[in-house]
C-alpha cells in the first residue's frame, strides 16, 4: 500500500495515539486500492492482456477480414497457411479463420451472458436466503440443491432439447444450470456479514430489509461473488462448447464449440480444424482464470494489507 | 424517582431464546438470557450494568434497542412506551435510543466514507433537508474532536480511539435522548479509553445525555457511572448508587466481583499477601437454559445456606440507593 501514497507536503510518521493525524492525502477508497493491487499483478495483467487480445481479435476481426464465415471458399482441409488462408478450411471448405473470428464473439458473448443470468439469480437467492435464515432459508437452499444435484449438462441438453436450440435457449440453459454456486457463495457471505455490527448499526437506525441487503451487506459481500461470476464465464464458455459439440447448439451461429463439434469426425485427418478452436477455448478460458485469481488476492484484505 | 422527559424505564424484562421443541427430546430448551430485569435511569444519568460474560448483560442492551425480540415486561423511555412500538413508529421513535458497539473495527461499514457514516441515521429516518444534515455531519465531527476533512477517509484510515468517536457521533447525530453504549471501550487500550471515557463525560453535560453503559471492567464503570446494577445469569442481584456499592458491597457475587479487581499491590486478590480478607469464587456460572431454582447464585456463593436452593431471592431496598436480592440481608 505505502508504495501506492501520493507524496504529502505534512511528512510527520504517522502517530498512533488517538489525536494522531490521519494523513489526509491518503483518500484511496477500497475499491481503488483494490484496483491498483489487481494492475500490480503480473499473472492478473497478463490474463487481462490475454483477454483484451482475443477480444479485439473476434471484435474488430470482421473489419479487417470480411469473409462470410458460412460461404464455401476453397477445397475441404486445406492446411493452415496453404492457398493464402492462415488457419485453413474446414471440412465444408469455408474459411477457419473466419469462423474463429465469428465463433469467437458468439463464445464470448454467450459466456458473458450466461454468467450474469446465473449470477443475477444466485445472488438474489443466496441473499434472500442468507439474509432471512429460518424457513426462507430452508426452503430456497433446498431448491438450490434440486439444481445443484441434477447432472448439469444433462439439464441443459434437457432444456436446448425442449425450447429448441437457439442462441438464447443456449445461453439460458446454462445460466439456469449453473447459478447454485453464486447462491451458495453470496448466502454464505450474507450469513457472516449480517451478524456484524455496522448491519446491527443501520438496523438500530430503522433501515429497512431491502436497505441492509442491497446497500449494506451486499456491498461487502461482493468480492468472492465477483471472484465466483469471473470462473463462471470461464466455464459458460467451455458449457456452450460441449452442447455444441454434441450438436445442441444454434446451426445458424457460429461458435468456437460449433466448429469443433462439425469437424470432430474428420480429427485423424485435419485435426487442426479441431485444433485450433480448442487453443483458443484455452487461451480464453486460461485468461478468465487469470483475472478471477487476480482479483481473488485483490479482493481479499488480508493480501492486501501485505502488498 | 419521577420519570422526566429522557427518563429510561425497564420493568420485569424478559428475552428468552429458543423454546423449538427438538426432535428427540420433550422437553424444550429456553435460553433465559435476560429473565425480569427492572432499572430506571434518571434524565441525564448513567446507570452501568455489569458482570460476567453470559450474565445477559448486552442481550438486556439488544432488547431495549428493540434489537431482539422482548418475551415480556416493557420498556419506556420518557412517555414511549418503547416496548410497545411496531412498524413505521418504532422507526421514528429510534432516533430517540441509539447505540454505541464494542467493536470499532466491525461497527462501521468498510465501504462507506466516514461522512456517510455518521450521516447514514439521518438519511434513514428522513431528518432534516440535505443541507441540514451536512451541516449537522459537520457538526458531529467537531463535537467528537474530529477535523471536518476526515470525513472523505474510509474507516480502515481511522485509529481504534478514532473510530469509536465515528461510532459516536453516528448515535449522537438524531440528537437521541438515551444511548446505549455495549462496552464502548474495552476494545481500546487504556490512554485511549480514558479520552473516549472523557469525551463521552463531557457530552453528557452538554446534552443532557443518559447513559446506559454496558461493560465488564469495574474500573471503567466506577469511572463513569452513577449507579450500577450487577447482573448475574439474567438477573440483577444488586444496584446501588457508585459509591454504596464500592464501598459496601452486600451481595456476595458483588462482593466476589470487587474482589477480583486486581490491584498493583496485591496482583489479584488470591495471590496477593491477603487473600484471607477476599471472597473468590470459583466455577461457571450454571447454564442459562433452565436455571435453577432458588438462588442462581447459590452454586458458587461461599455463604449460602439452605434457604437459598429452596427460594428465589426478593430485591430488598437497603435504602433509596441500595438494593440487593439476598437472603443473607432478611436476618
Amino acid at each position: 500500500m505505502s508504495n501506492l501514497d501520493t507524496p504529502t507536503p505534512n511528512s510527520s510518521p504517522p502517530s498512533t495515539t488517538d489525536q494522531g493525524e490521519v494523513d489526509s492525502t491518503k483518500t484511496l477508497s477500497p475499491m481503488k486500492e483494490m484496483a491498483f493491487m489487481f494492475l500490480r499483478n503480473y499473472e492478473a495483467m497478463f490474463g487481462l492482456i490475454l483477454l483484451l487480445g482475443i477480444a479485439a481479435f473476434t471484435f474488430l476481426g470482421p473489419l479487417l477480414y470480411p469473409t462470410d464465415p458460412f460461404e464455401m471458399v476453397w477445397a475441404p482441409f486445406t492446411y493452415p497457411g496453404e492457398e493464402g488462408f492462415l488457419f485453413g478450411t474446414d471440412y465444408l471448405g469455408r474459411d477457419l479463420l473466419a469462423e474463429m473470428i465469428a465463433g469467437g464473439r458468439v463464445s464470448i458473448a454467450i459466456g458473458l451472458s450466461a454468467a450474469a443470468i446465473s449470477v443475477v439469480i444466485g445472488v438474489f437467492v443466496g441473499a434472500l436466503a442468507g439474509y432471512y435464515g429460518g424457513i426462507v432459508e430452508e426452503a430456497l437452499m433446498r431448491f438450490t440443491e434440486f439444481f445443484q444435484v441434477l447432472p448439469t449438462l444433462l439439464f441443459s441438453m434437457v432444456i436446448v432439447a425442449l425450447f429448441g436450440a437457439s442462441l438464447w435457449t443456449v445461453t439460458f440453459a446454462i445460466g439456469i444450470v449453473s447459478w447454485p454456486a453464486v447462491a451458495r457463495v453470496t448466502r454464505s457471505e450474507f450469513l457472516r456479514i449480517r451478524e456484524l455490527e455496522y448491519v446491527t448499526a443501520a438496523r438500530s437506525s430503522s433501515a429497512r430489509d431491502g436497505y441492509l441487503i442491497f446497500r449494506v451487506i451486499l456491498p461487502n459481500a461482493l468480492p468472492p461473488i465477483i471472484v465466483q461470476a469471473n470462473l463462471m464465464v470461464g466455464s459458460a464458455i467451455l458449457f456452450e462448447a460441449a452442447l455444441s459439440f454434441l450438436g445442441l447448439s444454434d446451426p445458424n451461429v457460429m461458435s468456437w464449440g460449433q466448429i469443433i463439434g462439425s469437424n470432430r469426425t474428420y480429427i485423424l485427418d485435419a485435426g487442426f480444424a479441431v485444433a485450433i478452436p480448442g487453443f483458443a477455448i484455452f487461451l480464453t478460458v486460461l485468461s478468465i482464470s487469470l483475472i478471477g485469481d487476480g482479483l481473488n488476492d485483490a479482493l481479499n484484505p488480508k493480501l492486501r494489507q501485505r502488498g | 424517582m419521577t420519570t422526566s422527559r429522557g427518563a429510561l424505564k425497564v420493568t420485569d424484562l424478559k428475552v428468552h431464546f429458543g423454546g423449538k421443541r427438538s426432535l428427540f427430546s420433550k422437553k424444550a430448551s429456553v435460553v433465559h438470557a435476560v429473565d425480569g430485569v427492572s432499572f430506571q435511569i434518571p434524565k441525564g444519568k448513567t446507570l452501568g450494568i455489569v458482570g460476567e460474560s453470559g450474565s445477559g448483560k448486552s442481550t438486556t442492551a439488544l432488547a431495549i434497542m428493540r434489537l431482539v425480540e422482548i418475551t415480556s415486561g416493557s420498556v419506556s423511555l420518557g412517555d414511549t412506551a418503547i416496548s410497545e412500538l411496531e412498524g413505521d413508529a418504532l422507526r421514528s421513535a429510534r432516533r430517540k435510543f441509539q447505540v454505541i458497539f464494542q467493536d470499532p473495527y466491525s461497527s462501521l461499514n468498510p465501504r462507506l466514507r466516514a461522512g456517510a457514516i455518521v450521516r447514514e441515521p439521518l438519511d434513514l429516518m428522513n431528518i432534516g433537508t440535505p443541507q441540514e444534515r451536512k451541516n449537522r455531519v459537520d457538526e458531529l465531527f467537531s463535537q467528537v474532536g474530529l477535523r471536518p476533512e476526515q470525513q472523505a477517509l474510509f474507516p480502515h484510515q481511522f485509529s481504534g480511539g478514532q473510530r469509536q468517536r465515528l461510532g459516536f457521533a453516528r448515535a449522537l447525530s438524531t440528537m437521541p435522548d438515551l444511548i446505549i453504549c455495549d462496552e464502548p471501550v474495552s476494545a481500546l487500550d487504556v490512554a485511549i479509553q480514558a479520552q473516549i471515557l472523557n469525551l463521552m463525560t463531557r457530552l453528557q453535560q452538554e446534552l443532557g445525555l443518559t447513559y446506559l453503559f454496558i461493560s465488564h471492567d469495574l474500573g471503567v464503570v466506577q469511572h463513569v457511572c452513577d449507579e450500577v446494577a450487577v447482573m448475574y445469569l439474567g438477573q440483577i442481584v444488586e444496584q446501588a448508587d457508585r459509591v454504596n456499592l464500592f464501598s459496601n458491597p452486600q451481595h456476595p457475587y458483588t462482593q466476589a466481583l470487587l474482589a477480583a479487581v486486581p490491584t498493583i499491590r496485591n496482583g489479584v486478590a488470591g495471590r496477593g499477601r491477603n487473600r484471607k480478607s477476599k471472597a473468590l469464587i470459583t466455577g461457571d456460572p450454571p447454564s442459562p437454559i433452565n436455571p435453577p431454582d432458588g438462588c442462581r447464585f447459590a452454586g458458587r456463593c461461599p455463604k449460602f445456606q439452605s434457604i437459598c436452593r429452596r427460594v428465589t431471592p426478593q430485591m430488598i431496598v437497603l435504602d433509596e440507593n441500595h438494593q440487593v436480592a439476598c437472603h443473607l440481608l432478611n436476618g
